[in-house]
């Protein structure tokens, strides 16, 4: 069969009543303010997201149901029932108090899954304090990048991260007064200059009442990659709630009695949003894995958890896919009945993939960490056309523009045209800035619209089918990469005189950091001197954001005002036509 | 080949990945991606650069039990010719 022929959806694809059946009613019956009416009147006023997320449902009666099961490899899972990550939340947010961090002030958590991530997250919520979630794979270069732009006042970590990522460079992080950590083998830590977080949450009430917060006030605060300069921190506030609760609602069609798997990292947006937040603010039991990818062990977790609805990515789906056929034939997924993926586009042999091997479509969604939760989706009532990202959610206004040269932007009707995807501002989940970055923030905005800086289409039924980056940032395992990051810890090399870094198309991951570089006099390509620059890099930023391949050449193409061109980079290494390069330094 | 040879292959094939890796600071009784900063496809490629250089089959199946440099030695030792 052809991979890009349309999936249609019939009844008995539908186990359960769909959360979204009558698109076109829905979205007009649709109001931000009936969402907000599904949140309780919480102690004090106000909104908060941790308290709308776990208190709200002890007092609904949900105390004894689980919120967690906490899964790692060897080791026996650890359940927190809703009951339980009240309490404890409530003991890291007096914590919190008892150091005197307070409200609107910075916490930045890096952490693989584990449980204290998830309470010190929304334990700090109930303080007010903003949360900054941060890769464990990065690199003590990006770690400091973020938390020096955010100014962090905490650190919630690990005792083996912080030996490996953050002792040594404690110095080049002045605004940090605080370090926690958790032992990574149990027990308690003792190492100079942290406190040790076990001692802390046992001295700690566990009871505590909310700091005032308004749907307004700032919550948390993801870092993303942009083409040139530092990373951007886009701020989210409390009430993105509202949004992380609809799209829970029809974007991942949550049910009262699913089981949830999303298997992002919360270092990332999608795992904040979609492995912390909507699951809990729907009551429903949501699995997190501590351990790596591995095929085996995540088909066990889908049949013995008896997962019902799965989020996970494009680039986990073709590491399963290439795993083979033989090892699923020893799983069943009985409860399994819904299955989204997002970080880029699903090519369509994957989305049939699931269908041949799990037995259900694989369902595309789009959004980015500006967006702060789903926006566009495929969902389980309607045809699935394989490529596509979906169509609009409720509360969702889409377009395609095109940027005019005064400044604002017209809206292509004609279906098929490409240009920039752009969504009409006002939805609650929406950044409210660029941290410290006024200018940048604006230039994302033309009118009414947000300019997403991904191009794209939309086709005479409304499915919108992404095209490619306006810019050149590098997706990579569905995250965002900037070559300005990399091409500076590449250049504080002493033999590197220039770096220029593309995406590279990879089957698997999208695309791979590729990095281009040229060598200052005195110094000549060599295998040795190969590896020692991917050392050099992989030190500063991590494995995550580093380079997998690094080539030599004499000189960097470079336009006449000096920029390097990535572009031409990218053309050469993919063979393809290089396009006008008649600005080129030189007039090549 | 013996194990100590197959250590020195390994060890080649991660630094060929991962260079900045200080052998000493290495214990082949540790889940290595504890010690070494690997994402998923640094250790796709390991265990694809053990194939290539060994002529060692590595299934799928079997990744589970690469955890530690120890156990990639004794599953390698045990399979090679």
């Amino acid at each position: 069969m052809d991979s890009s022929s349309i999936i249609h959806k019939t009844a008995a694809d539908l186990r359960l009543a769909p959360n979204l059946a009558d698109y076109d009613a829905e979205r007009r019956r649709f109001s931000w303010d009936a969402v907000s009416r599904e949140f309780a009147y919480q102690p004090g006023g106000g909104l908060n997201i941790a308290w709308q997320a776990v208190d709200r449902h002890v007092w609904g009666g949900l105390r004894d149901k689980p919120a967690f099961r906490f899964l790692k490899p060897g080791r026996p899972g650890q359940v927190f029932s809703y009951g339980e990550m009240a309490g404890l939340t409530n003991r890291f947010c007096n914590v919190l108090r008892g150091l005197g961090v307070g409200k609107g002030e910075r916490l930045f958590i890096l952490a693989n899954r584990i449980p204290e991530l998830y309470i010190a997250a929304l334990g700090s919520l109930k303080n007010g304090t903003v949360v900054s979630p941060l890769f464990s794979a990065f690199g003590p270069e990006p770690l400091a990048t973020r938390i020096n732009l955010g100014e962090g006042i905490v650190l919630v970590t690990t005792d083996s991260l912080y030996e490996r990522k953050v002792a040594k460079w404690r110095g080049r992080m002045p605004s940090l007064k605080h370090i926690l950590l958790v032992a990574e083998e149990g027990g308690t830590t003792n190492v100079p200059g942290t406190l040790d977080l076990a001692s802390l949450m046992a001295q700690a009430s566990e009871i505590c009442e909310l700091t005032p917060t308004t749907g307004e006030d700032m919550a948390l605060l993801h870092f993303t990659s942009g083409t040139t300069g530092t990373p951007k921190g886009a701020v989210h506030v409390h009430g993105a709630a509202a949004t992380h609760w609809a799209t829970g609602h029809y974007a991942l069609d949550l049910h009262a009695e699913d089981i949830f798997w999303c298997t992002a990292d919360p270092g990332w947006v999608t795992g904040t949003s979609y492995g912390i937040i909507a699951p809990l603010l729907h009551g429903v039991t949501s699995i997190v894995d501590g351990g790596e990818f591995d095929a085996e062990r995540w088909y066990g977790i889908l049949q013995e958890e008896a997962v019902s609805v799965w989020y996970t990515a494009p680039t986990a789906i073709r590491m399963l896919m290439k795993a083979g056929g033989e090892i699923v034939k020893k799983y069943e997924f009985p409860r399994l009945r819904f299955v989204a993926s997002v970080g880029e586009p699903l090519n369509p042999e994957a989305v049939w993939w699931g269908k041949q091997v799990l037995g259900l479509p694989i369902h595309d969604n789009w959004w980015q960490t500006e967006t702060g939760g789903i926006m566009i989706a495929n969902t389980p009532a309607f045809d699935i056309k394989p490529g596509s990202m979906g169509r609009p959610l409720p509360g969702i206004e889409a377009a395609i523009v095109q940027r005019q040269e005064n400044g604002t932007v017209q809206v292509i009707d004609e279906p098929n045209r490409e240009g920039e995807l752009a969504l009409k501002a006002g939805w609650p989940s929406m950044f409210r800035a660029y941290l410290h970055n006024e200018e940048r923030y604006r230039t994302c905005f033309a009118g009414d619209w947000y300019l997403t800086g991904d191009l794209a289409q939309r086709d005479a039924e409304g499915y919108y089918w992404f095209v490619g980056r306006a810019d050149d940032v590098i997706k990579s395992a569905g995250h965002l990469i900037g070559p300005f990051e990399v091409e500076s810890a590449l250049m504080e090399h002493p033999a590197v005189a220039e770096a220029g870094v593309i995406g590279k198309p990879d089957p698997t991951v999208g695309e791979v950091v590729k990095a281009f570089v040229s060598l200052k006099n005195g110094f000549e390509p060599s295998e040795a001197l190969r590896m020692e620059l991917l050392g050099h890099a992989r030190k500063r930023l991590g494995a995550a954001i580093a380079p997998k391949e690094i080539d030599f050449l004499i000189q960097l193409p470079r336009t006449r005002s000096g920029k390097i061109m990535r572009r031409l980079l990218k053309a050469r290494e993919l063979g393809l036509p290089e396009g006008d390069t008649s600005t080129l330094e030189g007039g090549a | 080949m013996n194990d100590a040879e197959i250590r020195a292959v390994a060890l080649a094939t991660l630094k060929s990945i991962a260079p900045e890796i200080e052998e000493d600071e290495l214990r082949g009784d540790h889940p290595l991606r504890r010690q070494v900063d690997l994402d998923s496809m640094d250790w796709l490629n390991f265990l694809l650069g053990l194939h290539d250089k060994l002529k060692v089959e590595i299934p799928e199946a079997d990744y589970a039990k690469l955890v530690t440099l120890d156990e990639v030695v004794a599953y390698l030792a045990a399979k090679s010719p």
